[in-house]
């Protein structure tokens, strides 16, 4: 009987592995055709046969079985214990990214008329927003499509954790919604706007684009939409997000909100035990974080300088009002932090004051030491140039993703995110967030720290009775799911003694 | 600038506060590891002799050395059948790197013990090497239980504790069909639950009438047996093993139940409980009866010889405890205990109130409190059960004080501290089940069951 169903199973899953594969052969047909005139039925059916297979096999993996924990054999498949096929899949996410990239022409995509895969998906975007494909409009439907059915197969798979389907349900309505739909649908309304960004989560730094100068620019020619974008991305950065983060701790973006989050816990969850637990690693992603930080704001405060310098007509204040202004707003956040983390100083509140000084003294520098049309000797566009290059391109995308196989799914948010870094700090120095663990339950299993796609050594903590509040920490909850002692709840609770240490866990009287 | 100097003036200033509070206390330093002397020898590094060497290496700069003949490093044996259903590999289950032995100043070794000698305080390894200890401490744990079965010995037959076992399963099981386990006990069932994870048909032989019924009682029982059959396990209640039959190769065939059914296999799991793993102690001068006999100091007969965890029996057990307490978490108080004791501060074993836990397949169980099998005229229990959901709870109270006792639940989560709380101001179980949502540890979203299970004790009280 029990054969007989994993028999039909495996019948099913594979039915669904072909219909799959055929419909990204549909895909990739016109990659390797040039001859291949874009039709929207097989543009069509290869997406509807992506999505069924996907589905179907999905639907069948789990099928017959009881809801539960369903990681048998994560260490043994090839896929996701960074065997041969999980070499293959990286090196062709890799691959793909690099095209996409730095040889966009490679996919098609010609700026006076794209054929190949970009020109198959034409219909879709003329519909959307009223132009031709771009490779960017190809990223965005296969990435918002890659959310939507593998968040499927995530929602199946934890079908018996509402958290972890709320949360699902919710980073899956974020990108269609918010990243793809609306977007594009604004683009079609105002065909005449310049391009600015308008998908209302996508805030900086994140997007790290939102203050150079061609974006306020854009933003500020753009009509009241324009206008609207602006108010709310600045309302966002200062108002919304550190209030949210306040409450619910930098979950209500990474793992709710976020588009790279959402990749990495649909499609990239086969791959969350790969993030290194290593103290080595560690402490390279706080280096790296800081780094990541000081570069963002600098660059950022670059940008607005040599804006306000090069475009008087456009703004209210000079640079020098604008300098003081960051400084002095900079150096009140530092004295919050002195103020009231002298007594618990860690080295967390400790790196981020001198995170924060960093930031100072370059912002001084830029307005010392640069001239009209660069910052430091350096042109502003060649700053703005490598960074986008560095960050935007080769650390989200080609390493970021093309990578999960390899590294686990959330190298980008980990190392790289500047605003993954200015949530984590809020998140570690002021916030409501914590993983309680409970009392002295913990059997040091390790099932938390292998699960955890931030390389978060979980077990640390629930085997001493502390509280877990880390600043990479994005609330997945899957920690708390794998347990299988009921040790890990997150919840948000008062900041007073959060990060508490008993001298032992629960339970001796000692 | 100003400020940054001030932080780093405040930074030294409670750096030297803290290294003059260890100066006060105790004049050690790390660095400084007293290597003149003995080393304070602890045999078996699961979590009561690992958990020991730590909280000594708080206090202490005596030297420290773990001997264990099972693995170079502590991990945690709860978490083995995770690296056999591929959850987990075997680094995951050490839950500290390497640097970490080197950086406390803890000593490894591994090797086998034969002896020890008491009068010359030294210990005797297998391979004739004689180590001196200033204080010994047994940590030796458990092996599973042989009961004399026909055929016990046989090559694929086999217990599940040690590492030594699971790499025996791991290489006992590949292409194999069929299995069977004897001893319905944690074990037990974490064991069929390997072998189902890997297409194995497991038979499942329980001797009592119920699963687990030392602890839980028959309904609980009866919601796990559904649940184990549910995933097509071949679960025989009231069965037990008579012989097992070999093929013409010596290797364990089929199986014999005193029910008269010959079940064919192509491996035996042995899970009828576990014992003391003290036979080489034999001939050592320790006192020992079922375990390595302990005062309530965990202090042998022997001069500075201790005894801790799974291999420790208390000569005077806690009330409503027992003398042997085989349990993850008894070892590591132990172990906290212990360190005191060895550090200058004799302490005796006082565990606060009983806490427990367990996963049978998808349900889980926690337990806080004394709670029987089976409701008496003393203690009365409260059960509720959801109509569909495995989701169980019940709780135990007196029946003349309504003092709170203790509680079991199964798929639902409760908070250790709430109950330890009220087991210390000794609640009654009427403010138990009023406050009870207060206790609840399930994640955010999740179904809230406590109005049911209040709606139920009132109308039962009615």
């Amino acid at each position: 009987m029990a054969q007989s169903t994993r028999l039909n199973s495996s019948h099913g899953k594979n039915i669904g592995l072909i219909i799959g594969l055929t419909g990204l052969a549909l895909l990739f047909y016109p990659f390797f055709s040039a001859s291949f005139s874009s039709s929207t039925a097989g543009f069509i059916s290869s997406l509807v046969l992506i999505s069924l297979g996907t589905i179907l096999y999905s639907e069948r993996l789990y099928h017959g079985t009881i809801p539960g924990i369903k990681n048998n054999g994560v260490w043994f498949d090839g896929l996701s214990a960074r065997g041969l096929l999980g070499w293959f899949v990286g090196i062709a996410l890799t691959g793909f990214y690099i095209a996409l990239y730095f040889y966009p022409e490679t996919l098609g995509y010609n700026s006076k008329g794209s054929t190949g895969l970009v020109a198959f998906f034409d219909p879709l975007s003329l519909t959307l927003n009223g132009k031709p494909a771009t490779q960017w409009f190809v990223y965005g439907t296969l990435y918002t499509l890659a959310i939507l059915i593998f968040g499927v197969k995530f929602i199946i798979k934890y079908r018996h954790n509402r958290y972890q389907i709320i949360r699902t349900l919710s980073v899956m309505f974020f990108q269609l919604g918010f990243a793809f739909l609306i977007p594009e649908l604004l683009a079609l309304f105002h065909p005449d706007t310049p391009y600015f960004a308008k998908d209302l989560k996508n805030m900086w730094p994140l997007n790290y684009y939102f203050f150079e100068s061609w974006h306020i620019k854009n933003m500020l020619t753009g009509g009241n939409l324009g206008l609207f974008m602006l108010l709310s991305g600045v309302a966002m950065i200062f108002i919304v997000s550190p209030i949210l983060t306040y409450l619910y701790g930098k979950r209500w973006y990474c793992s709710w909100v976020c588009g790279c989050g959402a990749l990495a816990e649909t499609a990239g969850d086969p791959f969350r035990q790969l993030s290194s637990k290593k103290i080595s690693v560690w402490k390279l992603e706080r280096w790296s974080i800081h780094v990541v930080l000081v570069l963002v704001f600098l660059t950022t405060i670059a940008v607005i300088w040599s804006f306000l310098g090069s475009n008087p007509d456009l703004s209210s204040f000079s640079r020098e009002t604008f300098v003081i202004g960051v400084v002095s707003f900079l150096a009140l956040l530092m004295g919050i932090i002195y103020f009231f983390k002298r007594k618990e100083m860690d080295k967390d509140a400790l790196y981020s004051m001198i995170t924060i000084g960093c930031v100072i003294a370059g912002t001084i520098t830029i307005q010392a030491f640069s001239g009209e049309k660069n910052i430091l000797f350096i042109k502003s566009y060649t700053l703005t140039k490598w960074y986008g290059f560095g960050i935007g391109a080769a650390f989200s995308g080609v390493l970021g993703v093309g990578f999960y196989p390899i590294l686990g799914s959330r190298v980008w948010c980990r190392f790289g995110c500047p605003m993954a870094a200015i949530l984590g700090l809020q998140q570690r120095l002021l916030s409501r967030f914590r993983i309680t663990t409970n009392g002295g339950q913990c059997i040091s299993c390790g099932n938390c720290s292998a699960y955890c796609e931030m390389g978060i050594d979980v077990r640390a903590y629930a085997q001493k009775g502390q509280n877990i509040v880390r600043s990479s920490c994005v609330g997945c909850g899957i920690c708390s799911a794998v347990c299988p002692r009921g040790v890990l709840k997150l919840e948000n609770g008062p900041v007073a003694n959060r990060t508490n240490l008993p001298e032992f866990p629960l339970g001796n009287k000692l | 600038m100003a400020i940054l100097s001030r932080i780093q003036v405040r930074l030294g200033f409670s750096k030297i506060q803290i290294f003059q509070k260890v100066e006060n206390s105790l004049p050690w330093d790390k660095d400084k590891v007293m290597t003149s002397q003995s080393p304070i020898i602890i045999i078996g590094n699961g979590i009561a002799g690992t958990t020991l060497a730590r909280n000594i290496r708080k206090k202490s700069r005596q030297a420290i050395l773990i001997i264990s003949k099972e693995s170079d490093y502590f991990f945690s044996r709860t978490a083995l059948m995770y690296v056999y259903m591929g959850h987990l590999k075997w680094e995951h289950l050490e839950p500290y790197e390497k640097g970490f032995w080197q950086k406390n100043k803890i000593d490894l070794l591994n090797a086998e013990v034969t002896n020890i000698n008491a009068k010359e305080k030294v210990v005797v390894l297998a391979n004739g090497q004689h180590l001196s200890y200033d204080s010994l401490v047994l940590a030796t744990g458990s092996t599973p239980n042989k009961f004399g079965w026909k055929g016990q010995d046989l090559e694929n037959v086999q217990g599940l504790y040690t590492k030594q076992d699971l790499e025996q399963l791991t290489a006992n099981t590949p292409n194999i069909q069929q299995a069977v386990v004897v001893g319905g006990g944690l074990i037990g069932i974490e064991l069929v639950e390997m072998l189902h994870s890997r297409g194995i048909t497991a038979s499942f032989l329980v001797r009592e009438n119920h699963f687990w019924s030392k602890v839980i009682s028959p309904h609980e029982g009866e919601m796990i047996e559904r649940h184990i059959r549910a995933h097509g396990i071949d679960l025989r209640m009231n069965a037990n093993l008579i012989e097992i039959i070999p093929d013409e190769n010596g290797k364990a065939a089929s199986l014999l139940t005193d029910q008269g059914d010959i079940i064919p296999c192509q491996m035996v799991g042995l899970t009828a409980g576990v014992r003391p793993n003290i036979d080489f102690l034999k001939d050592s001068g320790l006192e020992i009866n079922r375990g390595i006999l302990v005062d309530q100091y965990l202090a042998t007969n022997l001069p500075d010889v201790y005894a801790i965890g799974d291999c420790a029996e208390l000569r005077s057990p806690l009330a409503h405890r027992h003398a042997i307490e085989a349990v993850w978490y008894v070892g590591r108080m132990m172990g906290e205990t212990l360190a005191q004791s060895l550090t200058g501060k004799p302490t005796a074993y006082t565990p606060g109130h009983w806490f427990n836990s367990a996963k049978f397949f998808d349900i889980e169980y926690q337990t806080y409190g004394q709670i029987s099998p089976r409701a008496t005229q003393e203690e009365n229990h409260f059960c509720w059960k959801h109509q569909t959901e495995n989701c169980m709870v019940r709780l135990a109270y007196h029946a003349k004080s309504r003092l709170f006792l203790g509680i079991n639940t199964f798929g639902i989560r409760m908070r250790h501290e709430v109950f330890d709380q009220w087991l210390k101001e000794k609640a009654k179980i009427d403010t138990v089940i009023e406050n009870l949502s207060k206790a609840n540890f399930d994640p955010e979203f999740y179904a809230q069951y406590e109005p049911q299970i209040q709606a139920q004790w009132h109308s039962q009280l009615v």
